[in-house]
């Protein structure tokens, strides 16, 4: 019956829309063989470290879970929840209005929030900026220093590539409807990203709390330096939820797994990993 | 059974076998592109190829692939590598092949040989902390040290093993008749190198030249690691038209292994039309040696 009606959806989302669901390939809680459950989850980088700590935790409570954690971008993660090729899309950024449309039938599960620190160069003189200031410098618009209370010296942009959670997440928070300067210096990894900050004199960028550490200078945004306490109390403005998403409500294993999540215990591994707790 | 139909046998069957060999990467090849080019074809019935060739704006988000900076990053880096790296892989294959005593050439070819099987990886590690920091160095407003120049340098040291090595072979293989002959006549040992060894020793030289290229326009990580990335058409920065080489760009290669794990639909597609390009360049690099090469039997 419960097959049943989860195939009405299916069809009615063929019908109403052609691309989103494919039928036939199980149901939202996850496939079941020989008293295994096997729960698969694919998408942002961002989120799978964390994905990969909490199923680990999960499957030493609930053996007979296996869930299987794969990488591939926030786009991909939302894609396959939708076309229903994986149980759960990680997603480390907001689910686009386009994506909502494209399948009205994802559910979004917020697991967790991360912010987003602006860095410099640590012999940079200038201790925060505001919205539009970073907006200014990395869309290209200030190019000195000395235009946002430093000494004066070129500013050099480095950024995500096209594509990372990251970047868009950046784009959706701070950037508005601005691009980010072509003449960026672009890097493909957070880990890159640091690296070309903490060498390049003059040189700012934005990278995940995670990847926060003494060889880059995080700015304060409207006074507010980039630490978990201030996203929780609301005074960081540049805070992104990392999501999971299922096609349509999740049922079984997959709904147990993520209220696992969202309890206690999930947060509580959340919390030790520097990410923020809802 | 007699023995010579046994052989006559195993004469057919090793035939087969290498025959066999030799058609598999005929046929890896051809379906390398088959797939390359079925998976590009999307990108270029959507975009249309010659808005893919010569459009300068690269923001997939926006649904513009224009990859012509790719190109020209591609491109001036490989032209960078190869003026510096042609002059000293050069001047190593002369002097191992006419100069040096035997025990010096037993400890240089060795260490170049080692060059060869350092990892790119390694080599994009080593310009991104002592050569990008170097060429921070130049003053020229907005010279970051990533960019071309970086690139350049360490793509000339990656394709220096290729060029020298080959070369170097290429001149040992001018017959001893002519050094005899020339060094009889009078010359000095620099113009008998430089007026009848480097002339007659020619095609081997430029096929080296170009494998060196075909070698430069394929490498990756290296490049990601040090020029940069950013999708602009490389501009001089000052007056001078040689500080083009102190732009960031981005080169074909490194385009698609920086977004191939992130890219769907019509993006993933021109990634794999940037693969496409690519390929061609490096078929028409690599036939024009071989053309070369012929061309230099002949005579």
């Amino acid at each position: 019956m419960k097959r049943n009606t989860t195939t009405m959806i299916f069809l009615a989302g063929l019908t109403l829309l052609g691309a989103c669901g494919e039928p036939g390939d199980g149901t939202t809680a996850g496939t079941e063989s020989s008293g295994i459950v096997e729960i698969s989850v694919v998408g942002s980088t961002t989120v799978q470290p964390l994905a990969e700590l909490l199923s680990e935790a999960y499957e030493a409570i609930d053996p007979n879970v296996r869930v299987t954690v794969s990488g591939g971008g926030s786009s991909v993660g939302v894609k396959s929840a939708a076309e229903h090729t994986a149980d759960i899309g990680m997603a480390s950024r907001e689910i686009k209005e386009s994506e909502i449309q494209d399948c009205p039938e994802i559910v979004i599960h917020t697991i967790a929030r991360d912010g987003i620190a602006i860095v410099a160069n640590p012999d940079i003189d200038v201790d925060g900026i505001t919205m539009e200031q970073a907006r200014g410098i990395f869309s290209g618009e200030i190019t000195d220093w000395s235009e946002v209370g430093g000494t004066a010296g070129t500013i050099t942009v480095a950024a995500r590539e096209e594509g990372s959670g990251t970047r868009s997440a950046f784009e959706d928070l701070v950037m508005d409807d601005a691009l980010i300067t072509e003449m960026a210096i672009l890097q493909p990894s957070n880990g890159a990203i640091r690296t070309t900050v903490a060498t390049t004199p003059g040189c700012i960028a934005f990278l995940s709390f995670g990847y926060l550490d003494s060889s880059t200078k995080p700015m304060a945004v409207h006074g507010a330096l980039p630490t978990a306490e201030n996203v929780s109390t609301g005074s960081y403005p540049v805070v992104r939820p990392l999501n999971m998403v299922t096609y349509g409500e999740p049922t079984g294993a997959v709904a147990e797994w993520l209220e696992f999540i969202t309890g206690e215990d999930g947060q509580a591994i959340v919390a030790a990993e520097g990410y923020i707790p809802i | 059974m007699t023995s010579g139909t046994r052989r006559t046998g195993l004469e057919k069957t090793m035939k087969t076998i290498l025959l066999v060999s030799a058609l598999a990467s005929l046929l890896i090849v051809l379906l390398i592109f088959i797939f390359t080019m079925k998976e590009a074809m999307p990108a270029f019935r959507e975009l249309g190829v010659w808005k893919m060739l010569s459009g300068t704006t690269w923001r997939p988000g926006n649904g513009e692939f224009g990859i012509l900076a790719m190109i020209a990053g591609s491109g001036l880096v490989t032209l960078g590598a190869v003026l510096i790296g042609v002059p000293l892989a050069l001047g190593t294959a002369i002097f191992l092949s006419e100069i040096a005593p035997g025990w010096i050439v037993k400890i240089v070819r060795p260490s170049i040989e080692l060059l060869a099987g350092i990892p790119s990886v390694v080599y994009g590690l080593f310009g991104m902390v002592v050569l990008v920091p170097l060429v921070r160095e130049i003053p020229a407003p907005g010279n970051a040290g990533f960019g071309l120049l970086a690139a350049s340098i360490v793509l000339a040291v990656m394709v220096l093993p290729t060029i020298a090595n080959i070369s170097e072979f290429a001149i040992r293989s001018v017959p001893r008749g002519y050094r005899e002959g020339s060094l009889a006549l009078g010359a000095t040992k620099w113009e008998t190198i430089s007026r009848v060894l480097i002339p007659a020793a020619r095609p081997g030289i430029i096929s080296a030249v170009v494998l060196g290229l075909g070698r430069a326009l394929g490498e990756t990580i290296a490049m990601i690691m040090v020029i940069g990335n950013s999708v602009v058409l490389p501009a001089a920065l000052t007056g001078n038209p040689l500080s083009i080489f102190l732009s960031r760009a981005r080169t074909l290669t490194g385009n698609i292994a920086v977004e191939i794990s992130y890219a769907t639909g019509v993006h993933e597609s021109a990634l794999f039309a940037t693969g496409v390009v690519l390929f061609i360049l490096i078929m028409l690099v690599n036939s024009s040696a071989g053309f070369l090469l012929r061309r230099g039997a002949r005579r």
